[in-house]
């Protein structure tokens, strides 16, 4: 009996030996995705299928735009989507297979189609009381898809300011959007789906079925496309569920096996792109060194998490004898904290596990993988240009130690291209900060806030809030979802938030791309500082947890830091 | 002015278009390809996996776990225990996944895991400091499947007194129930309750 009760591995192990399927199955898809996608965004030649959209769509894909015609497009296109997903929620009751179900209130209508465009999916709601299937496919899975790809085209359009010469162009929006849907997104999502259902994941339209239990009870066995939404959720780092329980929903991820799979999903794309940076800068090492980065931090972040949670802090998680509420048994707590390390670490936000049941230092590392800007590896295209923003921080910051002109990749770093870094890294922490801060501030919202949207009282309770806006800010979307976030306060700041956290470093990052496009490259000199050694991967390191630290521990320290702690 | 207000009117007329082509392609077709893949190579779980009983009444899934109380919610000494769930009210409603969110330091949770535990103990007639974690904690969607082959082999007595079975038997049941871990590292080893159920509803006739 004792044999077969625990011939589990210890714990560390098979954390060891995941980990390292990672290492392998991510070393072959960097070479394979990363080239692959290398030529999708620098081909010249259009599919046949594509020339008929592009005739439909109005676009001449050979026209180059300057960085304020490609934000035009990014803009324009997300406006439209914010459009559709609101007008689709409204008029729910008239569309086919609604369920029956209601439209949702206006306030909610807008914070679902921003959470989806943004690329954040954060859900207010609870899923299957409130949508039927037109509004999750037609709505939330079309912006899974696209939200990805314009967060990829950005990212491109980043790496093109770096790798063309005083050209006033990066490229073209409508085309890296759609080969992004076309040639990346759309292929492996369908061939995902497939082995998705072979492991259980539900694929119909037969709403809800009740049973009669085995013991004369009655249950409501939901139905739906969820598949095909799945693998697009994990894919496109989105992280919106199908299910409340989202990826903890055994027909969102019903065995260990398709757990794993979802969280290569998640990090295909991420873990790729770094190696488009080198081929298309003309030097693979570069991409080597962004790589090495966020791999080192993912590790150690990974490592911290599974040692909080299987020491299992808290009275309640004590008293059961480990930390298991909130946790599904087929994935136990390994399987969960890999997991929820790669969603918060990428943008996606999906969760297998019930974050505000982790141990407080459990629960800090999550919030602490969404502060330091997710990019390790990042969101889908976010996490690229969220490095390299840093990156020419931390080559700026090397420059005035040693009083050698900052240079990255050939690209003197000017007063404006620092000026637009600054400004990004300070935007998420103001809003994640700000809107922490008014929730508490405002005497008639605080006692809302309190009475209303506050699960767990006390120190925690601070900590969900602060969740809910590190969440929004950095489009991640996960929660400590104890926090009713269907108020009004709610719905509506964490909207404006997800929006201004979205399209601000966008706008940003665009405006450099332009900026160092323009430039020519400057010659190789004894004097530039070699940006693909471990000396600069250590300082790239370093600049990304001294700038996180600085800004985020006092806040931590009233939360997740003082739970621990007391 | 008059030009930037054409280049913004073009550039949204484009991005209409675009959004319409988007939702036809990623929306429609694309669902409308992997429904239909999966109906017809793989109903069994597109469908869900699911249990009937003999008549063809539907009973369940095996992938959504059950309930195997009275309505008021007390266990039946007859039947294998789920997990504790914050599913709907009553937990395991299918139709409100949840978990509980109670935090690691929720004086409701441990009050909570201190009662099951004292309870499952009592129950079963074991030392409390016996009862595994998975039975005193609810999953993270409420509708968990399985239990841990500890949590199993410890209601072996009680079931096969409350069945008049022979308490070999039904240890036997649950062995042959136990499933590892995939590919031996991925997740825990899990009980499936549901189909152990229905496996001893089945030896007693």
């Amino acid at each position: 009996m004792d044999a077969l009760v625990h011939s589990d591995l210890p714990a560390w192990l098979s954390a060891g030996l995941a980990l390292l399927v990672l290492v392998v199955v991510l070393g072959l898809t960097h070479r394979l995705l990363g080239d692959y996608l290398t030529r999708v965004y620098t081909s010249e030649s259009d599919w046949r299928v594509e020339r008929g959209l592009y005739r439909l769509m109005g676009v001449d894909p050979r026209a180059e735009q300057s960085w304020p015609a490609y934000l035009r497009g990014v803009l324009a296109f997300s406006l439209v989507g914010v459009l559709l997903v609101y007008l689709l929620q409204r008029i729910q009751p008239w569309l086919p297979y609604s369920l029956g179900l209601p439209a949702p209130s206006e306030p909610l209508s807008f914070n679902t189609a921003v959470s989806f465009v943004t690329n954040t999916n954060w859900q207010s709601y609870s899923p299957e009381v409130t949508l039927g299937y037109t509004v999750q496919l037609a709505g939330l899975a079309v912006q899974n898809f696209v939200s990805a790809a314009v967060g990829i085209a950005v990212a491109i359009a980043l790496v093109r300011g770096f790798a063309h010469r005083r050209t006033g162009t990066i490229g073209n929006f409508w085309v890296d959007l759609l080969r992004g849907c076309l040639r990346v997104l759309l292929p492996i999502s369908v061939v995902g789906a497939i082995v998705l259902i072979a492991g259980g994941v539900i694929q119909n339209f037969s709403g809800f079925q009740t049973a009669t239990t085995l013991v004369g009870g009655t249950q409501s066995i939901p139905g739906g496309p969820v598949a095909s939404q799945e693998v697009i959720k994990m894919l496109g780092t989105n992280g919106g569920g199908f299910f409340n329980a989202n990826s903890a929903h055994p027909f969102e991820n019903p065995t260990g096996w398709t757990n794993l799979l979802e969280i290569l999903l998640m990090l295909a794309i991420p873990v790729a792109l770094p190696r488009v940076f080198g081929r298309m800068v003309g030097d693979l090492r570069q991409g080597y060194a962004v790589l090495a980065a966020m791999g080192v931090i993912f590790v150690a972040s990974f490592g911290l998490m599974t040692w909080a949670e299987l020491a299992g802090g808290g009275s309640a998680t004590q008293a059961a004898g480990g930390a298991m509420e909130g946790k599904e048994q087929r994935f136990g707590i390994v399987g969960s904290t890999l997991f929820s390390t790669t969603s918060t670490a990428t943008s996606t936000g999906a969760v297998n596990a019930m974050h505000d049941s982790f141990t407080p230092f459990g629960g800090l590392m999550a919030l602490l993988n969404m502060m330091i800007g997710e990019l390790a590896p990042g969101g889908v295209g976010s996490g690229l240009y969220g490095i390299l923003v840093i990156a020419i921080i931390a080559v700026f910051i090397a420059g005035l130690l040693v009083g050698r002109t900052p240079e990255y990749l050939g690209k003197k770093i000017g007063a404006r291209e620092i000026k637009l870094a600054s400004l990004y890294i300070l935007v998420t922490p103001a809003l994640v900060l700000l809107g922490t801060a008014l929730s508490f501030a405002i005497p008639a919202i605080r006692a809302d806030v309190v009475s209303t949207s506050i699960w767990n009282p006390g120190i925690h309770g601070f900590s969900e809030v602060l969740y809910a806006f590190t969440s929004a800010a950095n489009n991640n979307g996960s929660a400590f979802a104890g926090l009713t976030a269907n108020t009004p306060w709610f719905t509506t700041a964490l909207g404006v938030a997800m929006l201004l956290g979205r399209f601000v470093p966008i706008v940003l990052v665009l405006a450099l791309a332009g900026s160092l496009a323009a430039q020519d490259r400057v010659p190789v000199t004894a004097g530039t500082l070699p940006t693909h050694r471990p000396q600069f991967v250590g300082l790239l390191i370093g600049v990304i947890v001294i700038v996180t630290a600085l800004t985020y521990f006092p806040v931590l320290a009233l939360g997740p830091l003082a739970e621990g702690l007391s | 002015m008059n030009t930037s207000t054409r280049t913004t009117a073009r550039t949204l007329g484009v991005a209409v278009r675009a959004m319409v082509v988007f939702t036809l392609l990623l929306g429609v077709a694309y669902t409308a390809v992997v429904t239909g893949v999966g109906q017809l190579l793989m109903p069994a779980q597109a469908n869900g996996s699911l249990v009937r009983a003999a008549d063809g009444s539907l009973t369940g899934s095996t992938l959504i776990g059950q309930s195997f109380t009275t309505a008021k919610g007390e266990p039946l000494a007859q039947w294998f225990q789920s997990r504790p769930s914050a599913a709907g009210e009553t937990g395991y409603d299918a139709g409100a996944s949840s978990g509980s969110n109670l935090g690691p330091n929720s004086g409701d949770l441990e009050k909570a895991v201190r009662e099951r535990r004292a309870q499952i103990a009592a129950f079963n007639r074991v030392d409390p400091a016996e009862v595994p974690v998975d039975a005193v904690t609810a999953s993270g969607s409420g509708l968990d499947p399985d239990i841990s082959p500890a949590y199993a082999l410890l209601q072996v007595e009680r079931v096969a007194a409350a069945r008049d079975l022979p308490a070999a038997t039904v240890r036997a049941l649950v062995e042959k129930h136990i499933q590892g871990p995939d590919l031996g590292f991925l997740g825990q080893s899990t009980v499936d309750v549901l189909e152990l159920n229905s496996a001893l509803a089945k030896l007693t006739r």
